[in-house]
């Protein structure tokens, strides 16, 4: 399969011998590429953004079997070097060795499907002309045999003058070329006459030529996925099954979740305890357990929701149907000045804020992405349930709204989500129609064939989104628990913590109780609007500190303690508060990291809290 | 500017076959057009519409690609192929 060596390999050079040889990967989306990545590199691999923009850079290690070790630059999926998008601007800089801390390659790995030549070979004249060793892999070669379609590598080689290879990333067969290419151990043909770069009609001939000479015979149809989409796109069961999938997503990660979510937080508990009885009483442990264990533990019990939300977009977009549900839903998106790539993102927010940030990157219009990660926090996540939940117990009474179907707190709760919801389509109107104004660049959708996912593939997805939050968790969270339980805890009266009034933070919170005194909360409320700026259902911990009581949702003391403090209006307030403010550092550092720096977060933090502060007094003065 | 309003994508039915004669899209937009496949002298069919009428899924080289109605209109057709 490999391509023959008609030039003699140069020996290596003594920058090969000195630092390890980088290979770069590129190729077109849908072209298999971060599959043969994953394969290259197994579980050795590294996810980061390029510094200062949103473009992810995934780096990672390949193995070779003589034990060599070789690095291997997954680039974004392009389908051209013409730097226009971020992502096409970072594989050209990439390439070029433009980047900072990124090594310029030595060699370029182009992954083109096999089964979708007619298009995708125009990409090699860029890629080849940068004039870095190239090898052309063309992926899913069992896909091409088994729909009948063929191809004659060595020719092709010879009309494009690189080697060529015919490789499936899914099944391994063919990656020996691969390998030895990575080892800088294959020959090249001679190099040939490349068409004009910028020209793209000039590019397709050439590759036109290029494959017909090489005796390409495209597969046939892929039957299977005509006849799906029959079914997918159909006018009738196409929403109706889109409907279903919707639901069965938001089912799972609310029901099969919730004893998993049980567990890890039994298991953080029990390990408290444990931790507990096993260290002297000292400052030390009630900072491991009230801070850390306790502040991050509130934020781990989220992590099997997470997960299963991320083996739903994995399946989904991994069979293919992703590009189907943003097909059926981009009218309606199209609505509120988005397209269907954002539904996605904003489904898996009524989870968590943080995965549906993550999940954003699907979405190439930077403009459309980032109004998409601005009015994410607005979907009522799963956070803000138990805060819903504990204010609403306590302060409206449960009587029939519509008959049996539905009562005043099931209604309320509604009534919440439709308000964050609601808030999420002014905002995305507000900035689709200002900052965000899209130079409307075309929305195009290119719908892959349906394939099966892998149980590889998944895995791998899932490792890669729990290292992230892990991480997350792991550091902003923690540092903010841990600030936050040193502001409660000093200054030491007789070497003990003082009643939380008298500490810093009952100071910080007496300090701005003027502030939120409009809203009808006092400074114990004040207490935890700052708590629970590391995640909302703090404040559900901390009023339990403040009044005293062992304190969840559900505990009938701490309902009945807030009915002293608060009244109908400052409690309405109270959740039209937490259903506009972006009380969650997680989101906050997510933002940071997904946008490339703090100009959007910290816009989006002010808006948000703005907004929450002015429906807050809203609230209070229609309510009291 | 022909006279008569020129045909364009928007206007294909479901399993015709039209011969794409020029974009008449600013250049980064037809550029991307382009590289995926709608190139002056392709052919280019109306694989099927989504089921709220819009987008519509073209098939172009084998591949299946989703465009808007807004864009479509500005990929004109040659006007007998």
């Amino acid at each position: 399969m490999s391509a023959t060596a008609s030039r003699p390999l140069s020996p290596p050079s003594a920058s090969e011998l000195q630092h390890r040889r980088v290979v770069a990967l590129v190729g077109p989306p849908n072209s298999g590429k971060s599959t043969l990545f994953n394969r290259l590199t197994g579980m050795r691999q590294k996810v980061a953004n390029y510094p200062g923009v949103t473009v992810e850079k995934r780096h990672g290690v390949a193995r070779l079997r003589a034990g060599r070790e070789i690095e291997v630059i997954d680039l974004p999926g392009v389908y051209s070097l013409s730097p226009r998008s971020e992502d096409e601007q970072i594989t050209h800089d990439v390439l070029k060795g433009k980047v900072e801390g990124v090594p310029k390659p030595d060699a370029v790995l182009l992954i083109l499907d096999a089964t979708n030549l007619s298009r995708h070979l125009t990409m090699a004249a860029p890629i080849i002309s940068l004039g870095l060793p190239t090898l052309v892999a063309l992926n899913m070669a069992d896909d091409l045999a088994r729909r009948g379609g063929s191809i004659d590598v060595n020719a092709l080689s010879q009309r494009i003058g690189a080697p060529t290879a015919l490789i499936s990333a899914k099944t391994g067969e063919g990656l020996q070329p691969v390998e030895e290419f990575l080892d800088g151990k294959l020959g090249a043909p001679p190099p040939v006459q490349l068409p004009v770069l910028q020209d793209v009609p000039a590019c397709h001939a050439w590759a036109t030529d290029a494959r017909t000479r090489a005796g390409y015979r495209p597969p046939a149809p892929p039957h299977w996925t005509r006849r799906l989409d029959g079914i997918f796109l159909h006018p009738v069961w196409g929403p109706l099954i889109f409907l279903l999938v919707v639901v069965a997503v938001f089912q799972t990660i609310f029901t099969a979740a919730v004893p998993l979510m049980d567990g890890v937080e039994a298991l953080i508990s029990t390990s408290g305890e444990w931790l507990k009885a096993a260290l002297p009483d000292t400052w030390f442990r009630a900072l491991l357990i009230e801070g850390v264990w306790g502040g991050v533990g509130s934020v781990i019990v989220f992590l099997p929701q997470i997960l299963l939300l991320f083996v739903f977009i994995g399946i989904l977009e991994d069979s293919g149907y992703l590009a189907r549900a943003a097909l059926i839903a981009d009218r309606t998106m199209a609505k509120v000045g988005l397209q269907g790539k954002s539904f996605i993102p904003l489904l898996s927010a009524y989870a968590c804020a943080v995965p549906a940030i993550l999940a954003t990157r699907t979405i190439e219009n930077k403009r459309d992405r980032m109004a998409t990660i601005l009015i994410a926090p607005f979907m009522t996540c799963s956070a803000r349930l138990p805060v819903y939940t504990l204010i609403i117990a306590a302060f409206i009474p449960e009587q029939p709204v519509l008959g049996p179907f539905l009562g005043s707190r099931a209604a309320m709760m509604l009534a919440l989500y439709a308000l964050g919801f609601l808030a999420a389509v002014a905002t995305a109107r507000l900035l689709k129609s200002s900052i965000l104004e899209s130079v409307r660049t075309p929305f195009m959708l290119e719908l892959p064939p349906y394939r099966m996912p892998t149980l590889r593939s998944l895995g791998l997805r899932l490792l890669d989104r729990s290292k992230v939050f892990l991480r997350r968790a792991g550091t902003v969270i923690m540092a903010t628990t841990i600030a936050l339980w040193a502001l409660a805890s000093i200054p030491l009266v007789n070497g003990e913590p003082p009643p939380i009034e008298e500490s810093l933070a009952g100071t910080i919170g007496r300090t701005i109780e003027p502030l939120v005194a409009p809203l009808g909360f006092d400074w114990k409320i004040g207490i935890g609007l700052i708590t629970s700026l590391a995640a909302r259902e703090v404040i559900v911990g901390t009023l339990g500190t403040i009044y005293g009581m062992e304190a969840d949702e559900g505990s009938v003391a701490l309902q009945e303690a807030l009915r002293q403090d608060l009244d109908l209006g400052g409690a309405v307030a109270l959740l039209v508060f937490f259903a506009f403010a972006m009380q969650c550092m997680s989101t906050v550092a997510v933002v940071r990291r997904e946008t490339g720096g703090w100009k959007w977060p910290v816009i989006q933090f002010s808006y948000m809290t703005a907004l929450a502060y002015v429906a807050g007094l809203a609230a209070n003065l229609i309510f009291s | 500017m022909p006279a008569v309003s020129q045909s364009s994508l928007a206007d294909l039915k479901p399993g015709v076959q039209g011969l794409i004669e020029r974009l008449d899209l600013p250049e980064p937009d037809a550029r991307r057009l382009m590289e995926l496949g709608f190139l002056p002298g392709s052919h280019v069919q109306l694989s099927r519409r989504s089921p709220f009428g819009d987008p519509s899924v073209f098939r172009i080289d084998d591949a299946e690609i989703a465009l808007r109605r807004e864009t479509a209109v500005h990929i004109l057709l040659r006007s007998e192929s």
